[in-house]
């Protein structure tokens, strides 16, 4: 418990000292939403995931396309 | 407009856009946090307070880059799940546990002792605080391992067997993975990160010098950072000369594309400066050159470190004739290749229609006639020998680009270190200090023009002779492919700006301050 204490103490004085990566820090949030839940979400499905329930199933998609 | 081609090039254009930009920022991490950990590691040893500015000066820097530029790799992940399914698919688990390792081991060691080098000092002891950062460094370089052995295997195939019943490669040797291409791709990498950064520092540094500012401390980083990009550079030409051996033997037309070559000969010679002749095809007459200055037989040297040795050009490996130690060897003619490429694919159809009827002898039958074939599967799907050849202007001048700047750049660090240890010489001469500013971006130029060698030169393949780009991709609408390229062209401009402001705009500011004492 103490250890974990120390962890969370060092990670909070450590964000609470930054000077210029409270920017960085806001840019890599805004990054990581844009990636992760507007490109990924809306613009990149798996699509072998997505529209079938198995990897049999995949196999066969994947084996018609490569053969047609 | 053909919907497929539009789909296949707009997804190969967004795919190297994404890889671009997210190669301006990893060269940069690889080197400077090497750099930082030699800066940081002199600080201990010396216990001298100028290495202790240095190392938390570059150390800012490396964090604004590293802020910046994590996770913009994740973008050709999604890519690989939406625009190259059938891909993603096909390579299996050979490209997944790279990945995967990647993801688990190297990831979140980066990310542990990356917090630990920016929020301990004085809060852990300095030699572990050392620890942190070769450990943030070493971090970064097993990264870039993992993601080049994923590369190096699309580039020659080893170490697995295609199942035809789980439409996948499986792999049945994990150490097949680091093979010399590999090995000499990841170390060539990893060296040309530690000569961006050299130039990098230096370049700043001559701001530095410029402005009259802290000199004591730009000097300082300029001899640290020239002696350590030259050791990049000298280490990046000599992974570079394997790498050579290594795509002659494996990907030869690659290497005839890098060389606007047609027709090879024994002692073949290196086109130094040349026009290619845009008229020139695999199977006319017409010369290969408008105009050539070539070394002769370095082709040769560096092909296969022999003077004398056959170099094939494009039409001898399209006709399938090379010479190994004198004697003229008939090799598989690309003629020869698509017809045993399309048997394969027949064999899998075989496969595919015994399947559902549930008849396994014919499943063995079909699967033992696929596996004699199988090397040459991907080129069942051309219908002219010319869709195997890669785009041989790109290749041809990204190729020289490469070698001229790494040249140039050899020259550069020999000169800024005669002239950094020659007494107020780098100070006076500002024309060197404006040579190294105006040299910042050439070097990535450099380091992008080696990624364009590597990757258009292996065109039409997705994975070597297996699967070509046409078949890797999934069947979506080029639309979408389309507004995503220009949704990510938007996202990485906005990212590179920003890098580029709030780098500026520290670099600015910490110039204000002493940096050589923090008594004064």
């Amino acid at each position: 418990m103490e250890t974990l204490n120390k962890i969370w103490v060092f990670y909070r004085d450590g964000f609470r000292e930054m000077t210029v990566g409270k920017t960085l820090w806001a840019i890599i949030l805004i990054k990581l939403f844009i990636f992760f839940v507007v490109i990924k979400l809306l613009f990149f499905p798996n699509l072998l995931s997505r529209d079938y329930d198995n990897d049999q199933d995949r196999a066969e998609h994947v084996r018609k396309e490569l053969t047609k | 407009m053909n919907d497929l081609t539009t789909v296949v090039d707009w997804s190969r254009w967004q795919f190297a856009l994404t890889a671009i930009y997210h190669w301006l920022f990893v060269p940069l991490t690889l080197g400077l946090s090497v750099l930082v950990a030699i800066m940081e590691s002199l600080y201990l040893k010396t216990k001298s307070e100028k290495w202790l500015l240095a190392t938390k000066f570059w150390m800012r820097l490396f964090g604004i880059n590293f802020a910046i530029g994590v996770a913009t790799g994740i973008i050709l992940e999604f890519e690989f799940g939406t625009n190259w399914s059938n891909y993603s698919w096909f390579v299996g688990d050979i490209f997944g546990a790279p990945l995967a390792i990647e993801g688990i081991l190297a990831f979140f060691m980066e990310s542990t002792f990356v917090a630990v080098m920016f929020f301990g000092w004085n809060k852990v002891s300095p030699r572990f605080h050392l620890a942190a950062t070769w450990l943030t460094a070493i971090g970064a370089s097993i990264s870039a391992l993992w993601i080049l052995v994923a590369n190096a295997w699309m580039q020659y195939p080893v170490g697995m067997e295609f199942d035809p019943e789980q439409m996948r490669n499986v792999m049945d040797n994990f150490w097949d993975l680091f093979s010399g291409i590999a090995v000499n791709k990841f170390f060539h990498a990893v060296f040309s990160g530690w000569a961006l950064a050299g130039v990098f520092v230096i370049g700043v540094s001559c701001w530095f010098l410029w402005k009259k500012r802290n000199q004591e401390f730009a000097l300082l980083s300029i001899k640290s950072a020239a002696w350590f990009g030259l050791a990049g550079l000298l280490l990046t030409m000599y992974t570079g000369d394997g790498s050579a051996v290594e795509v002659t033997k494996h990907q030869p037309m690659k290497l005839a594309a890098m060389e606007g070559l047609y027709h090879g000969q024994e002692g073949q010679g290196f086109t130094a400066v040349a026009i290619l002749n845009p008229d020139k095809d695999w199977d006319n007459d017409e010369n290969e050159y408008i105009f050539e200055i070539a070394i002769p037989k370095m082709l040769s040297i560096l092909g296969r470190h022999d003077a004398n040795a056959f170099i094939p050009g494009i039409t001898d490996i399209i006709e399938g004739r090379d010479i190994i130690n004198g004697d003229t060897v008939n090799t598989i003619s690309y003629a020869e290749r698509i017809e045993r490429g399309k048997l394969a694919q027949a064999a899998l159809r075989n496969y595919d229609a015994a399947m559902e009827k549930g008849d396994t002898s014919a499943m063995q039958a079909a699967k033992d006639e696929l596996a004699k074939n199988f090397q040459f599967f991907g080129y069942g799907y051309f219908d002219n020998v010319k869709e195997a050849i890669p785009p041989v202007g790109v290749t041809f001048w990204t190729f020289r680009i490469m070698c001229f700047l790494g040249g140039y750049f050899l020259l550069f660090f020999v000169v800024v270190l005669f002239l950094v240890y020659r007494t107020h010489l780098m100070e006076k001469a500002t024309w060197i200090q404006w040579i190294a500013m105006l040299s910042v971006p050439l070097m990535w130029v450099c380091s992008e023009a080696g990624w364009a060698v590597a990757e258009v030169g292996r065109q039409p393949w997705t994975v070597q002779d297996l699967l070509p780009t046409k078949a890797a991709i999934s069947d979506i609408p080029a639309s979408s492919v389309i507004v995503t390229f220009w949704l990510f062209a938007v996202v990485f401009t906005v990212l590179l700006i920003a890098e580029v402001s709030i780098m500026c705009r520290q670099i600015s500011k910490e110039s204000q301050k002493n940096l050589s004492t923090s008594k004064a």
